[in-house]
């Protein structure tokens, strides 16, 4: 039985994986380059690239592609690639904005499953088209629109998710450092719940507040980020999915940190 | 090469003898924290507190801090380099810093963070407590402590032991400053001279036996003010070595000057004080440390001798050709052990930089190369593998290549040492870190690392006077400072000649300021001179020390003659002939001088 992300689950361990797979009670999409995927994948998986997704990701298309997928609005999906988490949750994002509920990452990497030594095959399965609704969850959208009009509002926090020297030179107003790679921990893509919520809980994201995540440019480490703060129970989240790419080119304000050469300071 | 499916089977790296880290610390750090956000704790305990565990400020802001990890005497593990890479990305900026006293630096972390970096330290035995603040400093020795063919013997176990009693002693919690001790091999290799307290192991002769011992210098230190250590006595058993480090660091508490921060260093207390008597008064305190500590306080000196063991060979069958660049890297890199077959390597770096990844691949060339299995940092911003087989050096040299860790020249001058500068420091006045960067670069592609001449000569810049690039013991030494032309600031700096850190150690003579963007023509001419009036076997080094010292004989007699040559180089331009003379490297807006509160030096 796969863990509903309404009881809090954000990601499927493992061995949860494997005997959903044996039941045959549970879609996986494979986010990966279409070559990647078909060299070998977790078996049964199908291939949703998150390019593929991104040439058009209107909910009407979506819609289109998660019906193609086999997946009705009970199906359970796992959904995972080999990017430390960030473009499967981009894709799990967009179907629970479509609103699908049943969508869980999986807990690590294609890349360790394999060092696990865990099955997979090339295979590609047959599969039987569905019937999905669409239940918008606007909710959980942010909207360069929407940020603009909660910049004065001291209970939403916003997180950048990029890189710490990216963030220095150039961020939206008000936002706060968070980078993509804390949120990990060595085999998962996502921290315990315990060390989670004590890093948030040391910066202040706390559930207080509603929180809006961006990062470069669609809404891939940022929607890692999304999860971990699901992951904790801070569900008063949102994406800014088109992120601080859409920002700069609307040409809106920007802050960095003045009067450092921070950048002479890396060694790449 | 085709190992590297095989590299995942190399043995259990090696793991550290003692764990100094405390994960409670770490918890602490972060409550502190909450409660100084929420206005609970005041601005100056806070800070104290904050130094105290080794996070030190950042410029221009409150919101982030740099997390020194101190290595005493250096030495540093495998799956410690790992962390450290983990910690890097997580919360720096994907890069890590090695300093000149055997630290490793992550900067820009958010002030909040710093308590996850002190428990990822804790998961591997490493602390930063005590990297900053008035209190006894990373513990220093040679990294050639131990291989070195000229050493006594192996100051390391002395080091370490000392290290362990002073961290979180209450002794050295509130000194008026900061206190540095430095162990070496021997004279050549050390910096005994220009730290608080410097030893030189020393074996004595005794009816027969030989007795163990150091030769202890004390009040040195560079800083605003810089001065030379001064020779405690003859010889000091290694049973006395804890009573007088005990000795030294009281009097140092009771009559170091706490109102004055200028001038709280010890150095100027000897000064004050005059030589004799603040020996005199040395004695005597050792007298009373001896009579009066209990017989437990003892120094836990470990010298059960280190595992050397081979690491598992993996041989590389594809009997590929030595990579370009080999004789080169392993004339400026690698030196000799007194273990026969066996060296040390060299890693250069810029500045001190490394990233993430590179850190990362350092711990696996450990695993693969060092039979003892561990790495150790260097005095100029670098790290040394030893125990490395001759005959194993193309191989890793190959390795360093692929990830980018191959550069010529670390023994030479052409691996300046540039301290942070404006790349992080409150401090600072120009961009030191970028020039020394920018001179390697220049003089590695001037291939002047394999200039025999050059490679005991050293080139040291600090972005302020307060000689964290350590310029005053460089033969070439630069400190930054902003200079004016009409209404427009340029970036500048004062150049010293002639410093030297070994046995006859001085601090450099003051030449000429010179504009940041003629620092690298300046030395180039300076390189020019030296080989138009070179003699049979000098070297740029002992040139300058005959000029210096009054001893040369050529046209060139003097500072002074240097610098009435090198005078037409610096005159400035004007901003529309040349308006790159008027920016820092590393930035593309106009120049001017900006510092805020200084938590290091005064």
């Amino acid at each position: 039985m796969c863990c509903l992300t309404e009881s809090g689950k954000i990601t499927t361990d493992v061995d949860s994986l494997r005997s959903e797979i044996r039941d045959k009670s549970v879609r996986v999409i494979d986010v990966r380059r279409e070559d990647d995927y078909k060299q070998d994948h977790i078996p049964t998986a199908v291939n949703l690239p998150l390019a593929n997704l991104l040439s058009d990701d209107s909910p009407e298309r979506v819609l289109k592609l998660v019906n193609s997928m086999g997946i009705d609005d009970e199906t359970s999906v796992v959904v995972y690639d080999d990017t430390f988490g960030a473009l499967a949750s981009r894709v799990a994002w967009t179907l629970e904005y479509l609103g699908h509920s049943n969508v869980t990452l999986l807990e690590t990497t294609y890349s360790h499953w394999k060092s696990l030594g865990l099955e997979n095959d090339s295979q590609t399965p047959e599969i039987q088209s569905k019937e999905h609704s669409i239940h918008l969850r606007p909710e959980i959208l942010a909207t360069s629109d929407y940020l603009e009009s909660v910049k004065t509002r001291d209970d939403v926090i916003l997180i950048d998710n990029r890189e710490r020297l990216n963030f220095l030179e150039q961020h939206i107003p008000g936002a706060i450092s968070l980078p993509y790679r804390t949120l990990a921990s060595n085999e998962h893509i996502l921290r315990s719940k315990e060390d989670m919520k004590r890093l948030l809980d040391n910066r202040g994201i706390t559930g207080d507040s509603e929180i809006i995540t961006y990062c470069g440019s669609v809404g891939t480490l940022s929607g890692l980020a999304y999860y971990a703060l699901k992951s904790v129970g801070l569900s008063n989240a949102k994406l800014y999915v088109r992120s601080f790419k859409e920002w700069k080119n609307l040409q809106k304000p920007t802050e960095k940190q003045e009067d450092a050469n921070y950048w002479d300071l890396s060694a790449e | 090469m085709t190992i590297s499916n095989l590299e995942q089977s190399s043995p259990d790296s090696e793991k550290p003898k003692i764990n100094w880290g405390r994960i409670e610390e770490a918890d602490n750090f972060a409550k502190t924290v909450k409660l100084f956000r929420q206005g609970k704790y005041d601005e100056a305990s806070f800070r104290r507190f904050r130094l105290q565990h080794g996070a030190y400020g950042t410029r221009m802001t409150g919101d982030y801090a740099m997390v020194r990890i101190k290595l005493p005497a250096g030495e540093i593990y495998p799956h410690q380099f790992e962390k450290i890479s983990q910690l890097s990305e997580q919360y720096s900026i994907g890069s890590a810093h090695f300093s000149t006293r055997e630290n490793i630096q992550l900067h820009w972390v958010i002030l909040e963070d710093v308590s996850e970096i002190f428990r990822g330290l804790a998961e591997v035995g490493l602390t930063s407590r005590e990297a900053c603040g008035n209190s006894v400093r990373n513990v220093m020795c040679s990294p050639l402590s131990g291989v070195c063919p000229d050493e006594k013997f192996d100051s390391t176990p002395y080091a370490l032991a000392t290290a362990r009693f002073f961290l979180r002693n209450p002794m050295a919690q509130n000194l008026p400053r900061k206190f540095k001790f430095n162990f070496t091999c021997c004279e050549k290799h050390g910096m005994v001279r220009m730290v608080d307290v410097g030893l030189i192991p020393q074996i004595r002769e005794i009816d027969g036996s030989s007795q163990r011992g150091f030769k202890i210098f004390l009040g040195g230190g560079l800083g605003n003010k810089s001065y030379v250590g001064h020779q405690l006595e003859e010889f000091t058993p290694e049973d006395d070595l804890l009573y007088t480090s005990i000795a030294v660091v009281r009097i140092f508490d009771r009559l170091g000057d706490r109102k004055n921060l200028a001038r709280n260093r010890m150095r100027y207390l000897v000064n004050d004080m005059g030589w004799d008597k603040f020996q005199n008064l040395v004695f005597k305190e050792r007298a009373i440390v001896r009579a009066t500590q209990s017989i437990v306080t003892q120094l836990d000196v470990d010298t059960t001798p280190d595992e050397i063991k081979r690491p598992i060979r993996i041989t590389d069958e594809s009997g590929s050709s030595i990579p370009d660049g080999y004789a080169r890297w392993l004339k400026t890199n690698t030196v000799k052990q007194k273990q026969s077959d066996y060296c040390s390597v060299f890693i250069t770096l810029e500045a001190g930089d490394i990233t993430a990844n590179q850190l990362n691949a350092l711990g696996d060339l450990i695993c693969d190369f060092s039979s003892e299995g561990k790495a150790r940092c260097g005095f100029v911003q670098n790290i040394a593998l030893r125990y490395v087989l001759e005959d194993d050096l193309p191989r890793l040299y190959s390795k360093l290549l692929e990830v980018g860790l191959a550069k010529s020249g670390a023994l030479t001058m052409t691996a300046p040492i540039g301290c942070s500068g404006t790349t992080s420091c409150n401090l600072a006045l120009t961009n030191s870190h970028r020039l020394a960067k920018e001179i390697q670069r220049k003089f590695l592609e001037l291939k002047l690392d394999e200039d025999d001449d050059l490679s005991d000569s050293s080139i040291k810049i600090s972005g302020c006077p307060n000689s964290c690039g350590q310029h005053g013991i460089a033969t070439i030494g630069f400190f930054g400072g902003g200079a004016r032309f009409g209404k427009d600031m340029y970036p500048n700096y004062q150049m010293s000649l002639g410093g030297r850190s070994d046995g006859d150690t001085m601090l450099g003579e003051i030449c000429l300021r010179i504009p940041a963007k003629r620092v690298i023509p300046v030395i180039l001419r300076i390189i020019e001179l030296f080989k138009d009036k070179k003699k049979s076997g000098d070297t740029l080094k002992s040139w300058i020390h005959r000029i210096v010292n009054g001893n040369e004989d050529s046209d060139i007699k003097s500072i002074n003659d240097i610098k009435k040559i090198l005078e037409p180089l610096i005159i400035p331009p004007t901003k529309e002939e040349d308006p790159d003379f008027y920016l820092d490297y590393g930035s593309d807006t106009s120049y001017h001088t900006k510092t805020g509160k200084g938590e290091c030096a005064a």
